[in-house]
């Protein structure tokens, strides 16, 4: 338990794995969007995106349709992920290396606001 | 209400995709000034979550369903300029990879859900927090939450609707209540989705709930 409170980010993606583990259970209605367009006769007018990498969240070559859900599911979760978080890292660093002009002066901000009891959160902030 | 290509004209894709990139932009200039150690790895866990989410329809009445957009909800946890980034990505993924959302409709899917979304539910769960003071504060988060969720919802889906009507696809007369409809009952459990998610991380991490608040901020 302590070591999944120190490591949060690890439980929270165990999280989104497990939510992409239980999509086949997902409604198959189609969506509110999806749903207006066939209503009023246009849903025809979808064209086929020119790329094919995992359409309609299905991993090709696996028979099993819930099986082939759940493996692009988790690719997908894996994928977006390790995305964001380089993007994090990413403009981080850009932080990092504008140095003391832009960065600093909302930082000494936020260590001015740090120094401080921590606000509450019906308090005014913004 | 990922809008495929085919639905929307060449102009009218264009001029959205012209107003997310600035937005996007914006955001990721903002972000530059505002991003703390652990707000890194929140971002990704809130976009893996919400890319699974987005994949969990479900039904609501009449043989239609929904699924969390999450704009509000990751507004509320990394600040609206994050939460841009963490959406755009989330589209523009499914858009690459899984086909869901057209390529030339992204810009008009990322302006609806990343950009005017997670603002709408920012701006919402922001004003509620000042306007329920006193009295009402122990519901303030409750009601800010979910009201941001289903308003979210709701403005994203009239945008939608207006980018087909501004494309011929439909006119406005039947455009409008259509999406909205729809839309207003898909936004309940947006922000029911919203409400349980917050509750559960106020249960276990209250500590996440301010990581945006307090950017820069102490490793614990």
């Amino acid at each position: 338990m302590s070591w999944l409170k120190k490591n949060w980010w690890i439980a929270g993606l165990l999280v989104a794995l497990v939510v992409a583990l239980l999509s086949p259970l997902a409604s198959q209605h189609p969506d509110g969007l999806e749903r207006v367009a066939e209503d009023q006769g246009f849903s025809q007018k979808a064209e086929e995106s020119p790329l094919r990498v995992l359409p309609d969240y299905k991993s090709p070559g696996i028979a099993d349709q819930r099986l082939a859900t759940i493996v692009s599911g988790l690719l997908g979760v894996t994928i977006i992920f390790v995305l964001v978080y380089t993007l994090g890292r990413w403009t981080r660093r850009r932080q990092r290396a504008i140095g003391p002009t832009a960065a600093t002066a909302p930082q000494a901000e936020h260590e001015q606001r740090l120094a401080s009891p921590p606000p509450e959160p019906e308090s005014e902030k913004r | 209400m990922h809008i495929p290509d085919g639905f929307l004209t060449a102009p009218v894709s264009i001029a959205a995709w012209a107003a997310s990139a600035g937005s996007v932009g914006y955001a990721v200039r903002r972000v530059n000034h505002e991003l703390g150690e652990r707000q890194v790895p929140l971002m990704g866990v809130t976009a893996a979550f919400i890319f699974a989410a987005q994949m969990m329809n479900f039904a609501v009445i009449g043989g239609t369903s929904g699924h969390l957009l999450g704009g509000a909800l990751a507004s509320i946890l990394l600040g609206p300029w994050a939460a841009m980034l963490v959406l755009s990505s989330v589209i523009t993924i499914q858009a690459l990879l899984f086909q869901d959302g057209g390529l030339l409709a992204m810009g008009a899917n990322i302006f609806n859900m990343a950009v005017i979304g997670v603002l709408v539910g920012w701006v919402t769960y922001t004003s509620l927090q000042r306007l329920l003071r006193g009295r009402f504060a122990p519901v303030a988060h409750t009601a800010g939450a979910f009201l941001a969720g289903w308003l979210s919802i709701v403005v994203s889906a009239m945008l939608a609707a207006g980018e087909l009507v501004l494309s011929g696809t439909l006119p406005a007369a039947v455009a409008l209540p259509a999406m909205g409809g729809w839309h207003v009952l898909i936004g309940v459990g947006e922000g029911l989705i919203t409400v349980g998610v917050l509750a559960f991380l106020r249960l276990v991490r209250p500590d996440l709930l301010t990581v945006h608040n307090s950017a820069g901020g102490a490793e614990s």
